[in-house]
C-alpha cells in the first residue's frame, strides 16, 4: 500500500460518517410516538373516528388542512362532507383542535419525530394547555 | 440500445417490490434484509476498491498541468491549475471537488461555413453537473432526519432553507425538483447530443435511470400519494438502532423507493459512480507538480545489480594489461 496512512485515515472518517446514525442512536431505542387521545372531547364520543379514517389521516391530514384552507378561503365553502357522510367545519382552530384540544401531546409528538414544524401556529391560535 | 436495456432494468427493479410487498407480503425481506445486504455490499466495495487503488503504485510524477508552472521568481506561477505545492494541491481538489472547475473550461467547437473552425465555451454540463451533484448532496442530508433521534437541530434550517418558497402543504423542498430537472438534463444530453450518444453505454444509463426513478418516487411519496412518515421513520430507526421492526400501514410506495436506492448504493463501489473516492485518488490531480524540486522514485524500483566500469577494471584489471588493453588505473 503506498501512502497507506493517508488512504486507511480517509477510508475510517468515510465509513464513520457513513455509520454516523448507529454511534448517534446507540444504546436508544426507537419507540412509534404515541399521540394521546385522551382528550375531554374524543373521551366523549360515541364513535371513536376521526375526520377520515385513521390511516388517511397519519399520512394525509397536512394535505387535507391545505385542501380545507383553499376551500373557505378562496371559495367561501364552509363544511366539508367526510367520505362517512358525516359534516365538518372546515377549520383548523375550531374543528381540528377542539377534538384534539392536545397538542403537545398530540401533534407535537409526531412533528417533533419526523422534524417538521408547522408554521400554521405563527397565525392560528394553539388551544390552551399547561405548560409541560 | 443500452438506454432501452437499463430503463428495462430500472423497470424490473420497481415491479420486484410492487409484486414482492403487495402479492407476496415480503416486507421483512424489502424493508430490512435488502437495506443491510446494500449497506454491508457498499462499504465492503468502497473499502476494497480503495485499497486496491492504494496498491497501485505511481511510477512518475503525473499532475495535469493547466497553467505556468513554478520556474524562475520574475515568472508568474499559476498556482491552482499548477500546483507545485501541497496546499496548492488541495486548493485545487478542494475547488475541482465542490465547483468542479475542470468542467467549468469545457469548451467545444464547430464547423462553420467559410469552412471555418471556431471554438467557444460550454458551460451546460458545468451547470448541470453542479446542480445535480449538489442537489442530490442537499436531499442526502435532509434524509439524516429519518435516522436519528432527536434530530439534530441544523436539519430544521437546511429544511427551512430549502423550502423557503412556501408552497403549498407539504411545503416544495427546492433540491428534490431540481435534482429531478438535473438528472433529466443529464440524460437528456446523453440522448440528443450525436457525440455524447455515441460513447454512452449502458453503465451510464443506468445509473442515470435509477437515480431519476429514485427522485421520482420521493417526490410522489411527499407530493402525492402521500405515506405515513412517522411509521416509516420507526423502521429506519429500527434499522440504525439493530432493533428491527416492520410498522403496519406503509405503503409499497415506499418499498420500492428503498429497493432502488438500495440498488444504488450497493451499485456504487462496482460503478463509475465510485468518482466520489476516485478523483481523490487520481495520481493527476494529488500530486505536486514539483519534479524539479523533488525526485519522483517510482516505487517499483527494485535494487538494480550493476557493474560499473570501474568494478569490471577492477576485476579484469590483469588480464587487460596482459591483453596490451589501456586501462584508467595502473
Ligand atoms: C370529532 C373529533 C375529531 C376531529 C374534529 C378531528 N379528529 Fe383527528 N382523531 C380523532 C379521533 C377519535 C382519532 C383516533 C382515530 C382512531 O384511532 O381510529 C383521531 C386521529 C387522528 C390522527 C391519527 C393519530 C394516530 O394516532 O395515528 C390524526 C393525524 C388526526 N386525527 C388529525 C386530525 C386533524 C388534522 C384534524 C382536523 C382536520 C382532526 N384530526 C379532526 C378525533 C377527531
Ligand atoms: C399568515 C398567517 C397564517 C398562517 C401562517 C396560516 N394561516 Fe390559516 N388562516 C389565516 C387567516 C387570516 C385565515 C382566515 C380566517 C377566517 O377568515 O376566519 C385562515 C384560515 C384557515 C383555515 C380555514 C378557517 C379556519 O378557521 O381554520 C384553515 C383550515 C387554515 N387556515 C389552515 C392553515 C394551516 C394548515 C396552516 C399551516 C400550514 C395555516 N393555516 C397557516 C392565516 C394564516
Ligand atoms: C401520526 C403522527 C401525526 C399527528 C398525530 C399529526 N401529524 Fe401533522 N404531520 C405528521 C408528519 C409525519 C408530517 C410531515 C410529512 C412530511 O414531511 O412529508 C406532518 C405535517 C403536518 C403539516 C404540514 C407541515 C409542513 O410544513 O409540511 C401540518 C400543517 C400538520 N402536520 C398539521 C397537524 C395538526 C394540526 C395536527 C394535530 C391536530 C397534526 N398534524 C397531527 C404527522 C402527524
Amino acid at each position: 500500500m503506498y501512502n497507506g496512512g493517508k488512504i486507511i485515515a480517509g477510508l475510517i472518517i468515510f465509513v464513520g460518517l457513513f455509520t454516523f446514525p448507529i454511534f448517534y442512536n446507540m444504546g436508544k431505542t426507537s419507540a412509534m410516538p404515541e399521540p394521546k387521545l385522551d382528550t375531554p372531547v374524543i373521551k366523549q364520543l360515541v364513535e371513536k373516528r376521526c375526520v377520515e379514517s385513521k390511516e388517511y389521516m397519519r399520512a394525509n391530514h397536512m394535505q387535507l388542512l391545505d385542501n380545507w384552507r383553499d376551500l373557505v378561503i378562496r371559495e367561501g365553502n364552509l363544511v366539508y362532507e367526510s367520505t362517512g357522510g358525516k359534516k365538518y367545519i372546515m377549520s383548523l382552530q375550531n374543528t381540528c383542535m377542539h377534538c384534539h384540544s392536545n397538542k403537545k401531546e398530540f401533534c407535537d409528538k409526531c412533528h417533533n419525530y419526523a422534524n417538521v414544524k408547522p408554521y400554521c401556529w405563527s397565525c392560528h391560535i394553539p388551544p390552551k394547555e399547561n405548560e409541560i | 440500445m443500452n438506454a432501452i436495456l437499463s430503463l428495462i432494468a430500472v423497470i424490473g427493479l420497481v415491479l420486484i417490490p410492487l409484486i414482492g410487498v403487495k402479492g407476496a407480503n415480503l416486507h421483512f425481506l424489502f424493508g430490512i434484509v435488502v437495506p443491510y445486504i446494500a449497506i454491508i455490499v457498499f462499504l465492503i466495495g468502497v473499502i476494497s476498491r480503495v485499497m486496491k487503488w492504494g496498491r497501485v503504485p505511481v511510477p512518475f510524477c503525473i499532475p495535469t498541468t493547466c497553467g505556468q508552472q513554478q520556474s524562475l521568481p520574475w515568472i508568474k506561477q499559476s498556482k491552482l491549475d499548477n500546483p507545485s505545492t501541497t496546499s496548492g494541491v488541495v486548493g485545487r481538489m478542494l475547488l475541482e471537488v465542490l465547483l468542479f472547475r475542470s468542467l467549468f473550461s469545457n469548451t467545444k467547437f464547430e464547423l462553420r461555413e467559410g469552412p471555418k473552425l471556431s471554438y467557444g465555451s460550454t458551460k451546460w454540463l458545468w451547470l448541470g453537473g453542479l446542480a445535480f451533484h449538489w442537489s442530490f448532496f442537499i436531499v442526502l442530508v435532509r434524509h439524516i432526519r429519518l435516522f436519528t433521534e432527536p434530530v439534530p437541530a441544523f436539519l430544521k434550517n437546511v429544511e427551512a432553507l430549502d423550502g423557503f418558497l412556501q408552497v403549498g402543504i407539504p411545503g416544495v423542498l427546492i433540491s428534490g425538483v431540481v435534482l429531478l430537472l438535473a438528472v433529466t438534463y443529464l440524460f437528456l444530453r446523453r440522448v440528443f447530443v450525436p457525440q455524447v450518444r455515441y460513447i454512452s453505454l449502458a453503465a451510464d444509463y443506468f445509473p442515470l435511470f435509477l437515480i431519476m426513478s429514485i427522485a421520482i418516487t420521493g417526490i410522489l411519496m411527499r407530493y402525492f400519494l402521500r405515506v405515513d412518515l412517522v411509521s416509516i421513520k420507526t423502521l429506519t430507526m429500527g434499522l440504525v438502532t439493530f432493533n428491527t421492526k416492520i410498522p403496519e400501514g406503509i405503503s409499497v410506495i415506499f418499498y420500492i423507493h428503498l429497493l432502488l436506492v438500495s440498488t444504488l448504493i450497493a451499485y456504487i463501489p462496482y460503478s463509475k459512480i465510485m468518482h466520489l473516492g476516485g478523483v481523490l485518488l487520481s495520481p493527476t490531480r494529488n500530486l505536486p507538480n514539483n519534479s524539479r524540486m523533488v525526485r519522483h522514485v517510482n516505487p517499483w524500483n527494485y535494487p538494480v545489480e550493476v557493474h560499473t566500469y570501474q568494478e569490471y577494471e577492477d576485476e579484469f584489471r590483469d588480464k587487460m594489461k596482459n591483453a596490451g588493453l589501456p586501462v584508467e588505473k595502473e
